[in-house]
């Protein structure tokens, strides 16, 4: 259980909002990361230098907050190998697929009014709260 | 180059962004998915915040003759409400709802070096490459078709 923190969620959300924002304005690109990370995957050299780039200040951020004192993420994962690469497996399929994820469709595509991202973010979000539910009140598990 | 390095910027930025929400915990993604159970909307509160500043800068983008780093941007234009979005829709929400896990967050917790978090990116590596190269399959059998 993780009790409601809308302070720290505000401060970040806008900070994601901010990121969003500049790479539009300063490079006219979707900062949609299954986007960019299914775009790197597919190598083409005029886009491949700043899709990397972008990546490696994912991973770099929490490592310099680290750096300056601040706590590393610490992500509670389930048990079994098999859930994990199962997950993962639709987690990349699935966003290729329908073109986006959360950043994609619930951010950028929300942001630009679109009926294609409205429809795919209230899917894949009423989706995951079904499986939620279905672990944890119907199976009893705690995945 | 000057792109690369804005890309960065920007990434890093993100990457700050879920890590201060605290988007990239499983279990807090879960907590907000967990609808009947003890709900944290906090999720909410990110998305909304973080949907005004990007409201507001799409619409400054909108009126840039071209952006800053490059020759002009890629707004997406598909319209179609069709099959691939809502498959691929719902089986990203079965992928989040197991593991609490969508791209970003997943991305930004490579930082942990957890061997789970390290296997759930692999994973999902080998998804996006599966229906990149089923997609380029299907393209390439539709235009072998010979005309009428």
């Amino acid at each position: 259980m993780t009790s409601f923190t809308p302070i720290s969620a505000a401060i970040g959300g806008g900070l994601i909002g901010l990121a969003v924002a500049l790479l539009m304005l300063l490079n006219g690109r979707i900062a949609g990361i299954s986007g960019i990370a299914g775009g790197a995957l597919t190598f083409r050299r005029d886009e491949l230098p700043w899709q990397l780039a972008f990546l490696v200040g994912l991973v770099a951020a929490p490592l310099l907050m680290h750096a300056a004192g601040y706590a590393l993420p610490n992500p509670i994962m389930p048990t079994n190998w098999a859930v994990i690469v199962v997950g993962g497996l639709l987690t990349g399929f699935g966003t290729q697929w329908s073109g986006g994820c959360t950043s994609g469709h619930g951010l950028c595509g929300m942001a630009r009014l679109s009926p294609r991202s409205i429809v795919a973010t209230g899917i894949f979000m009423v989706t995951a709260m079904i499986v939620v539910f279905l672990i944890r009140h119907v199976w009893g598990g705690v995945l | 180059m000057i792109r690369a390095v804005a890309a960065l910027v920007c990434g890093l930025i993100f990457g700050a962004g879920l890590t201060v929400s605290q988007m990239t915990e499983t279990q807090k993604i879960k907590g907000f998915l967990d609808i009947t159970g003890y709900w944290d909307p906090s999720l909410v509160v990110v998305m909304a915040a973080a949907l005004i500043v990007t409201f507001a800068g799409y619409w400054l983008a909108r009126r840039q003759t071209a952006p800053v780093f490059s020759a002009r941007a890629l707004w997406p234009t598909a319209k179609d409400i069709d099959v691939p979005l809502v498959g691929g829709a719902v089986l990203f929400g079965v992928g989040w709802g197991l593991i609490g896990f969508c791209p970003g967050p997943a991305i930004v917790d490579l930082s942990t070096g957890m061997p789970t978090v390290i296997v759930f990116i692999a994973a999902m590596a080998v998804g996006m490459i599966a229906n990149n190269l089923l997609r380029r399959h299907e393209r390439g059998s539709l235009a072998a078709e010979p005309a009428e």
